[in-house]
């Protein structure tokens, strides 16, 4: 498959040349497929945010390159501008980013620096706020009278609106209600088929990840240990419990039937790979 | 230059015997220095008066780079008055040009006037890298003490101050935050001419301010769980205490004072 974006041996040292210096990337090289649904997954503090930070070039790489369709994003000014706005990122907690008197202006933001027409800024206005489940009524609300689960999809919308060829969402349900999560991640896989965009999903939870996405990055201290499908990664439960990171909890039981000697796939991670998994156990045990 | 690159107020921590003195006696010996460093006038003191600041630095193992990347935003100041001096001092011409002319005076004045500015930034930034705010605030709400009977609020503005400082580096990490956001959205903030500048500027003032206001709100709620009622009868968790250290800093500040006043009558 062909990478949309990827990064060479990338490093971020943020306050380089103070006491406070501190690596936070060291040689990464990442690369998402065009059209895949990609997962980075790693404890706080591991790195993710300032790698994809770097994926949009609102961080400079201390060395190393970042290429977006094959060419580096800081060869020239305004390929980076551009880079901008085919790789929308919306941040962690994006709703302190809403600015504007109304929802329908503060979604435009994005489209109208683009320089769209207003026709075009208004398509995408509304279809961008279908997409994450906003009702008509509330494009002409001022953003500071919705509820925090509302603003956070304004602001998500936000982002869409433009378009990106590469959606990058850094922890987009936190702090949100179970009910919040399930619509916003659904949003999300709805927006991955409609477009078929690439879409690269920040996250420290694996039960979230792993039910969403095609393929599964673990970042830690700065570096990228695995990458795989879900199913890949989680064969290394061990190391990844080690880094703090959760495997799902059907996975957890299934690594340790395994180890209390019970031969049974442990790779499985959602509730129907189990069933089958044991299904399949007791056949095998059956027909001894 | 990143926001956060801005050093201006900045603690590092540490453990040298400066670290470790008493803020109180910091700041004294901080207004001493600067008392000396205004009644300097020959090129000895002014050596003298380097080589305390060399001294210090050393001790207190502050990287040299740190004070040259502080002293970045002033540069400009520093330029100009060197240039003012230079070119409006009278005395003898050694070039002339219209009504342009350099003169002896002017470039003895004007480089003295530089070594005033530097030493001056760079002492009061050995302070700041050298304390921590709270330790700076509680240092200056004792040594004002004596102003509260005057009905001065000096534990209100004390506070007011620590918690101003407290947040400084939040607002400038906010900032970051806010532009970042903002430019993944296609703002640009750096080009255009002055109005359109301005104009770019809304998308990040108005969620700055908004966070402020929240923040400020939710401090508040939070001091007043904690029945926080303002300075009376309140007690500290750090009691300051003179110690020999401090003794010895204070002697050596007003020494130095003495020693710059005696160069001066002398003439060196
Ligand atoms: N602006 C910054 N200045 C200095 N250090 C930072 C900054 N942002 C992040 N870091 C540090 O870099 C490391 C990685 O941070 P981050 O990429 O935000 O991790 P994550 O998103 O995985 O929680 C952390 O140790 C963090 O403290
Ligand atoms: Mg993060």
């Amino acid at each position: 498959m062909d990478a949309i974006i990827q990064t060479e041996k990338l490093s971020h040292i943020y306050s380089a040349g103070t006491p406070f210096e501190h690596a936070a990337l060291e040689e990464v090289d990442f690369a998402a497929c065009r059209g895949e649904y990609l997962g980075i997954i790693g404890r706080t503090g591991s790195g993710k945010s300032t790698l994809i930070q770097h994926l949009n070039g609102l961080l400079k790489p201390t060395s190393g390159r970042v290429l977006f369709e094959g060419k580096d994003i800081w060869e020239t000014k305004e390929r980076t501008r551009q880079t901008r706005f085919q790789v929308g990122l919306v941040f962690q907690y994006p709703e302190y980013q809403l600015f504007e008197e109304t929802v329908y202006k503060d979604i435009a933001f994005g489209p109208r620096n683009m320089k769209l027409d207003e026709h075009e800024v208004d398509r995408r206005v509304r279809d961008a706020a279908a997409f994450v489940g906003l009702p008509d009524a509330v494009l002409e609300k001022s953003p500071f009278e919705l509820s925090g689960g509302q603003k956070r999809r304004v602001a998500i919308a936000g982002v869409i609106a433009m378009e990106p060829a590469v959606l990058i969402l850094d922890e987009p349900t936190a702090g949100l209600d179970p009910v919040g999560v399930e619509s916003i991640l659904g949003n999300i896989r709805d927006y991955h088929r409609a477009k078929n965009a690439t879409i690269i999903l920040v996250s420290h939870s694996m039960e979230e990840v792993a039910r969403s996405v095609d393929r599964l990055v673990v970042v830690s201290k700065g570096h990228i240990p695995f990458t795989g499908t879900p199913r890949e990664v989680f064969a290394h439960g061990d190391e990844l419990e080690a880094m703090g990171l959760g495997v799902p909890q059907v996975t957890r039981v299934f690594h340790r039937l395994r180890a209390m000697g019970v031969d049974i796939d442990p790779s499985v991670y959602t509730i129907g790979q189990a069933r089958a998994a044991v299904r399949d156990y007791l056949a095998r045990k059956g027909a001894v | 230059m990143a926001l956060k690159d801005i050093t201006l107020g900045q603690y590092f921590p540490g453990n040298t015997v400066i670290h470790r003195l008493d803020p109180r006696t910091k700041l004294l010996f901080t207004v001493l220095y600067i008392v000396a460093l205004f009644s300097a006038k020959g090129g000895v003191a002014y050596a003298v008066l380097f080589a305390v600041l060399c001294a210090s630095i050393a001790v207190s193992r502050i990287h040299p780079r740190n004070i040259l990347r502080g002293m970045k935003p002033i540069l400009f100041i520093i330029v100009l008055t060197a240039v003012l001096n230079i070119f409006y001092t009278p005395g003898d011409p050694i070039w002339q040009w219209k009504f342009l002319k350099i003169t002896v005076e002017g470039l003895w004045a004007a480089f003295f006037m530089v070594l005033r500015i530097s030493f001056l930034i760079t002492c009061t930034f050995l302070l700041t890298y050298t304390t921590s705010p709270i330790m700076l605030t509680d240092g200056l709400e004792r040594l004002l003490g004596p102003l509260k009977k005057l009905r001065v609020p000096v534990h209100e503005l004390s506070m007011m101050m620590s918690i101003a400082l407290r947040f400084i580096p939040t607002l400038i990490e906010e900032t970051d935050k806010i532009m970042s956001a903002q430019k993944a959205r296609g703002a640009d903030f750096d080009t255009g001419n002055l109005f359109q500048k301005a104009k770019a500027l809304v998308p990040l003032l108005v969620p700055l301010f908004i966070s402020a206001f929240r923040r400020a709100d939710e401090l508040a709620t939070a001091m007043e769980c904690r029945c926080y009622h303002g300075g009376e009868g309140r007690t500290r968790l750090r009691q300051l205490r003179f110690q020999g250290s401090d003794i010895a800093a204070l002697i050596l500040g007003t020494a130095l004072v003495a020693l710059v006043l005696i160069f001066r009558a002398l003439g060196i």
